[in-house]
């Protein structure tokens, strides 16, 4: 199976937990065109870091690397989320069973369903366990 | 092996420490007979030149200290008159007044000569392009480190602090081989560098740096040099003493502090009292040929030892090793002496974090709390949240073994702390006082 194009590539931001850095983030890739198309913020004490979809993450990364920020990739899925309860549940069993761990999670409004976009470790086995669970992943060229 | 003064500079030991005292005597016959301030000193300390028969008498004499020139603003103390007069310094008041240095003729010539050896010893003269990046002006570095190396018939470009991308550009374009600075500038120029596509390793005929003005440490050295390559030097001196003019030889083990210029004694901070070769503690600076401010057994206030071993490079005189830290700089918390030196130092060897830092201490309630921000590099950070608490938990445990106090570590972002082209200020101590 061809697994490569469901994997989304995330850029994952350092930033210190300081007002406006958000907003710095936001408006050096606006000043690019970049859309953001979903991000997250986990903090930690005095720091944090700042994960997003993009449009155009080559672009991105250049630009906030110029920038002097700490910017890296990451390899995320997007599962669409059944319009029903115990959805999550689904596919964290699914997940589960199988060993893999999800490191961290966070939902995505698409155009018409929930979308949740997965950090994984084993991003490959996930992607051909959640279709065989029958569940529906969204290809990369959704978001770039 | 070069040597640009050889009679002097490898003299026998025996034969540098008569020459030693007969300096000393008549610079104490000079000053007792003609200058009210040391006559004065000498009075009270009960002490008269005849009591000068050997060099370690040297320890009878009263001590001078940085408030002594600030005491005596601008020139009151100065042995030289108005026509001898060829040249002021003035170092900032950071810590209050300024101070005024002036020089003789002579006394530029001397400061010339001591940075001459020096320059000669780690192999420039000749041929080479000397760029000379400290600041020209008041402050004693630009100007010194200029001289000295025109002495030595090297060519200078005294471009000075700042347009950093131009200097870069200077260097390539002119074949410097040698740059003169402070340590953190010429970390700025690498990073400007790197910026504009400019490999100094490979890009520019650079092999040498002469680095001083501010403490720095051996790791930082290693990455220096295998960073831009280049051997990196260390330079000594305070403008109280002329300036930077006491380098390191090839053997980078340590300043040579010429005997006929400059007698070197390492002291107890708190009792005064003379240490033997080896032990750490505040260095004590004779100037034996100083014509208009002679400083006798003037207390820098850094931390060193003094190797009395002749150098393999074959000079005899006494050599301080690396400056430890600042006697004032000395932080004390919770009880326990802590020099920013120690900091740095433990941070050099992490290869998560960069060469920047910065301390902050508070006290809360009766306790101080030390705060150390650290700015994680590029290759080290990672989208895991965890893996980031892991190296913040690391450095902090690094640095609390280290200093045997315990800190709290900070990640910044990469080039947010601040970078001072000239000395840096490392510590923001809240407390008050
Ligand atoms: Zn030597």
């Amino acid at each position: 199976m061809d697994t490569k194009k469901y994997v989304i590539k995330q850029i994952s931001i350092f930033s210190e937990n300081r007002p406006g850095r958000l907003a710095a983030v936001a408006q050096a890739l606006g000043e690019e065109k970049i859309n953001i198309l979903a991000f997250s913020i986990a903090e930690a004490n005095g720091f944090g870091v700042i994960r997003a979809l993009v449009d155009h993450p080559e672009k991105a990364y250049k630009k906030l690397s110029s920038l002097g920020y700490n910017v890296a990739f990451t390899d995320v899925i997007a599962v669409q989320m059944k319009d029903q309860p115990g959805g999550l549940y689904d596919i964290a069993k699914v997940l589960g069973d199988s060993g893999i761990n999800i490191e961290y999670s966070y939902a995505y409004s698409g155009k018409k369903v929930a979308v949740l976009i997965l950090r994984v470790d084993q991003v490959e086995d996930a992607i051909e366990k959640i279709q065989g669970a029958g569940a529906t992943l969204l290809e990369h060229t959704v978001f770039h | 092996m070069q040597f640009w003064d050889p009679r002097i500079e490898e003299m026998p030991k025996a034969d540098l420490q008569k020459m030693q005292y007969k300096l000393l005597k008549s610079l104490i016959c000079r000053l007792y007979s003609f200058s009210p301030f040391y006559h004065d000193r000498m009075k009270a300390q009960k002490v008269h030149p005849d009591d000068i028969r050997e060099l370690s008498d040297i320890r009878k004499l009263p001590f001078m200290f940085k408030k002594d020139l600030r005491d005596n603003y601008p020139n009151h103390i100065f042995t030289a008159t108005r026509e001898e007069l060829v040249r002021y310094h003035v170092s900032s008041g950071t810590t209050g007044k300024p101070t005024v240095v002036g020089y003789t003729q002579k006394d530029i010539d001397m400061w010339s000569t001591s940075i001459a050896r020096g320059l000669t010893a780690i192999g420039l003269g000749r041929g080479d392009v000397i760029q000379v990046s400290y600041g020209y002006g008041l402050f004693t570095g630009g100007l010194g480190l200029h001289y000295g190396a025109e002495r030595i018939g090297a060519t200078v470009l005294p471009t000075s602090v700042g347009n950093t991308e131009r200097q870069v550009e200077l260097m390539q374009d002119l074949e410097v081989t040698a740059i003169a600075c402070t340590p953190s500038y010429l970390l700025h120029i690498g990073e400007v560098a790197e910026k504009i596509g400019i490999d100094i390793k490979k890009d520019t005929h650079l092999k040498a740096g002469i680095l001083g003005a501010e403490p720095w440490t051996e790791n930082m050295r290693k990455r220096m040099e295998n960073w831009l390559g280049i051997k990196a030097y260390d330079i000594y001196g305070t403008s109280e003493l002329s300036g930077p003019m006491f380098t390191e030889c090839a053997e980078q083990n340590g300043f040579h502090i010429w005997s006929d210029i400059a007698l070197v004694e390492v002291i107890d901070p708190k009792t005064g009292e003379s240490l033997e070769p080896g032990e750490k503690g505040e260095l004590t600076l004779t100037m034996l040929q100083k014509e208009a401010l002679p400083m006798i057994r003037y207390r820098i206030g850094d931390i060193s030892s003094v190797d009395e071993d002749v150098c393999p490079c074959g000079r005899t005189s006494p050599r301080i090793n690396r400056i430890q830290g600042r006697v004032d700089d000395m932080l004390i918390i919770r009880g326990i002496n802590v020099f920013p030196s120690q900091v740095e130092y433990t941070l050099m060897t992490i290869p998560e974090v960069g060469e920047h830092f910065q301390i902050v201490v508070e006290r809360t309630g009766a306790l101080d709390d030390m705060l150390v921000r650290v700015e994680l590099t590029k290759e080290s950070f990672s989208d895991k949240i965890n893996d980031l608490m892991k190296i913040r938990q690391n450095v902090e445990h690094r640095l609390r073994n280290a200093l045997n106090v315990a800190v709290d570590v900070e990640l910044v972002e990469p080039g947010s702390l601040p970078r001072f082209e000239g000395k840096s200020k490392k510590v923001i101590d809240k407390r008050a006082i």
